[in-house]
């Protein structure tokens, strides 16, 4: 490998250990070896229960590799999430990393608008100016993604499933990040706005991101896909 | 490396007995500014007692607790004298009770709860404590002119709003909360969680939360302690100890409750 | 009437008991005790309170304190509420006049002992003379803050803002300080001292005062103390600063304006007149003090 990754897994295994069922051992992934590259779109295929959202999870450090390393680079230091301190994760998540879950998970209260906004606002404390300019751009996106702006100051537990995805996928994609992670981002949308989140995708990897996702969509995969892994490769 | 990436506060080796009883056995983590830290566990886990030892409010039997000052470096908290100790817990932390009867003064106005940590460094403006303690209590989405109302007025919600304003204040760095929505209806419950969320963003604090109710640590902490039997059996990112827990309890405790 | 008595010929001289009352050990106890508040200034001492003959509320207190350090040369002046003719003055001088054989008075400017309840007395104390408060309740964080636990960590670690928290209370019910009476002082810089229930008026009396003062109380068994010169404090804010209370009226007997004056009502029409309460001191205004210098028969000393 010459050029730099942006992701490398070597040999990872993910074993569950359901306690409470006896111990049963559910081996979910099993010798995992990948590399992304900036600017590259891998599309993860194979049938339901093959680990995909799992090897996404462990990605992001939802769940922990069981064996096995997985390095992520930011282009100029690389994290071995498997022996990362809590703290470097965390450091990860909010510099390095961009994860869109499949559902998004609502918080009471909080607005659309801020739910999209926040990772934006990460660190601006009660800095009023830095707050504004982090809405300004996630209205930027809201409309792009076709939300009504009556929506925006209303907390998205109410909303329909495919507005709740636009939602998640705006905040996935409010700050560019070197490693995006995309869960059947397009599962729940019409053709309109699924053509505009293929864009939303195309341009992140254009801009150099390494992106590494579930699309169910043969039509969706084929745009933004630059290369396609089936989970049995890894058998 | 930088001051800042020092732990606030780090708890190291803390056991606690009560007779032949271990309430927290061995505990050990460290908490770093603005970060939430949340302690979960079930009943008569030792997760007040751990919180208590962690903010000096308890003596451990053994073990020892670190906080990084503000201008003094890192202290050992159990080795500053007894004023040095109780400077600190009533400026650079923040203590807030289960019971809001138990964190404020239910005989004196809302106003004069807010301003007493003030007053105890020293304010002697009038004007300015009460100018202070109103912008509080509308920081806490309470009405300035209830300032004169004693919190014996106030409904569960409100007093314990008052007791967050009481204990920010100062502009402390790190707040201990034990279990500081459980005693109030799901929709006062919501508020104040939003609230807390927002202020511990705003300020930028470090907190340590005790709670059972593991939607509470999902809405607010970073990380996570799970608790049993006064040992900590597993700590991780939140997300990462309820979404794949590895403990047999902790798998127990997730699996108890609906989607936290 | 004259204002120094030798002894009352209704009085005898009580021989029944020891001198002052006390015996002597218990009055090596208390003055151990006064000596660690005078080098305390502020600090309550707690010591061995005994059964006095009079109940609680009689100012026991201060009468143990006067009872362990008055000598046969002292002259003893006792009020309260400015006055050395209620019962309550009456009643303990005749106690000392029986039990010492002392000379009393009622003049402040020939006493070498002054035991009051309520009062300081407006005619300026000296150096040689010793003024003994009877105290109800020491502590002044008691009512803020009822584990003396805390309380007594709170002096040792000089935490005060909860007395503020009281001032504050009552700016924001009443629009100003409210306190009038026991209004908190800080002694020396360090120790807060409740200076019994004098009026606020008296507060500054005691600041830099030269006199020696000592406070008792009897049924919290607390003996604190103030030495001569030292500064004494009223708490406030510096936007509501402390101030003592000022009459319109002059009392009608002397026409003093300066002086803490008293409201008597004089019929059931609802007439009613300002008086001085200092006794003494009213009547010194009007010139009716019988010259009794000559009663006096040695000069003013310490009588410790
Ligand atoms: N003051 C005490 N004296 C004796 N035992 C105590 C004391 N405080 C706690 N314990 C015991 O220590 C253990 C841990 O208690 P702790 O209060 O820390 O639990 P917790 O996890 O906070 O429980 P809960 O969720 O009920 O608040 C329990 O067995 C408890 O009975
Ligand atoms: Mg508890
Ligand atoms: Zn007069």
């Amino acid at each position: 490998m010459s050029r730099s990754f942006a992701i490398q897994i070597r040999d990872l295994a993910k074993t569950f250990t359901l306690h409470n069922q006896g111990g049963t051992e559910l081996a979910v992934l099993n010798a995992v070896s990948l590399d992304v590259h900036p600017g590259e779109c891998v599309a993860l295929d194979g049938p339901s229960g093959a680990g995909k959202s799992t090897l996404l999870k462990c990605i992001y450090g939802n769940y922990r590799a069981t064996q096995g390393t997985l390095i992520v680079s930011d282009g100029n230091t690389t994290l071995d999430l498997t022996t990362a301190s809590l703290r470097q994760q965390m450091a990860m998540r909010r510099t390095t990393v961009s994860y869109v879950s499949q559902f998004l998970r609502t918080i009471p209260r909080v607005s659309a608008l801020d739910i999209v906004a926040e990772p934006l606002m990460e660190g601006a404390g009660g800095d009023i100016d830095r707050l504004a300019a982090a809405r300004r751009t996630a209205e930027t996106l809201l409309l792009r993604l076709r939300i009504p702006p009556r929506l925006w100051s209303v907390p998205p537990a109410t909303f329909s499933g495919g507005e709740q995805q636009r939602i998640n996928i705006a905040r996935g994609l409010i700050c560019p990040r070197p490693v995006l992670l995309l869960d059947e981002p397009t599962a729940s949308l019409d053709a309109e706005n699924r053509l505009t989140v293929t864009a939303m995708i195309n341009e992140a990897r254009e801009q150099g991101a390494a992106i590494v996702g579930i699309f169910h969509d043969q039509r969706v995969r084929d745009t933004v896909a630059t290369r396609v892994i089936n989970m049995a490769e890894f058998r | 490396m930088s001051d800042i990436d020092q732990p606030i506060l780090s708890v190291k080796n803390l056991t606690k007995r009560f007779g032949d009883r271990i309430a927290v056995n061995d505990a050990s983590f460290d908490l770093w500014q603005g970060e939430v830290l949340a302690i979960v566990g079930e009943s008569g886990s030792g997760k007040t007692t751990l919180l208590n030892c962690a903010s000096a409010r308890m003596t451990p039997d053994v073990g020892q607790v670190s906080f990084r000052t503000r201008h003094e470096g890192v202290v050992d908290v159990y080795k500053l004298s007894e004023a040095a100790r109780r400077l600190l817990s009533r400026t650079d932390w923040g203590y807030v009770h289960q019971n809001p009867a138990d964190g404020l003064r239910m005989d004196v106005s809302a106003g004069a709860n807010v301003g007493e940590r003030l007053m105890a460094l020293g304010e002697r403006h009038y004007g300015r404590i009460r100018n202070e303690a109103a912008q509080w209590l509308s920081r806490v989405e309470m009405q300035q002119d209830r300032i004169d109302e004693s919190p014996q007025t106030f409904s569960g919600g409100m007093r314990q709003r008052l007791q967050i304003a009481r204990n920010l204040v100062t502009r402390p760095r790190l707040v201990f909360m034990d279990e500081p929505t459980s005693g109030l209806d799901v929709s006062v419950q919501a508020k104040l969680l939003d609230l807390l969320r927002t202020l511990t963003h705003q300020l930028d604090l470090a907190s340590i939360i005790v709670t059972h109710d593991l939607a509470v640590a999902r809405l607010l902490a970073h990380r996570m302690l799970v608790m049993k039997d006064g040992c900590i059996v597993e700590q991780g990112l939140t997300d990462q100890v309820l979404d794949d827990p590895q403990h047999p309890y902790t798998q127990l405790l997730v699996s108890s409750v609906l989607l936290p | 009437m004259s204002a120094v008595t030798t002894l009352d010929p209704a009085i005898n001289l009580d021989t029944g008991y020891n001198f002052a009352y006390l015996d002597e050990r218990t009055k090596r106890m208390i003055r151990r005790a006064i000596l660690k508040a005078v080098a305390i200034p502020g600090y309550q001492v707690p010591f061995g309170s005994r059964e006095m003959p009079l109940p609680y509320g009689w100012g026991t207190g201060g009468i143990q304190v006067t009872a362990s350090i008055i000598g046969r040369h002292d002259v003893l002046k006792v009020i309260d509420q400015g006055a050395d003719d209620t019962v309550n003055a009456v009643n303990i001088r005749r106690f000392f006049q029986r039990t010492t054989g002392v000379v009393t008075t009622e003049r402040t400017v020939e006493a070498t002992l002054i035991q009051t309840r309520h009062r300081i007395p407006e005619t300026p104390l000296q150096e040689n003379q010793i003024i003994v408060y009877q105290v109800p309740i020491p502590e002044p964080l008691a009512k803020l803050e009822p584990r003396e636990a805390e309380t007594k960590k709170m002096h040792g670690l000089s935490e005060y803002g909860l007395m503020h928290v009281k001032l504050y209370e009552d700016i924001a019910k009443f629009g100003y300080i409210a306190t009038t009476y026991d209004y908190p002082v800080m002694v020396d810089d360090r120790y807060l001292m409740a200076p019994s229930p004098i009026p606020k008026f008296d507060n500054p009396k005691m600041n830099m005062n030269p006199a020696l003062q000592l406070f008792g109380a009897g049924r919290e068994k607390r003996i604190y103390a103030i030495p001569p010169y030292t500064k004494v404090e009223s708490l406030a804010f510096d936007d509501h600063p402390f101030e003592v209370q000022r009459w319109q009226q002059h009392c009608a007997l002397c026409g003093a304006k300066e002086s803490f004056l008293d409201e008597v009502i004089t019929d059931d029409q609802g007439g009613r007149m300002f008086l001085c309460s200092d006794t003494d001191f009213c009547q010194e205004r009007r010139g009716e003090v019988a010259s009794t210098a000559a009663l006096v028969e040695r000069p003013l000393s310490g009588s410790v």
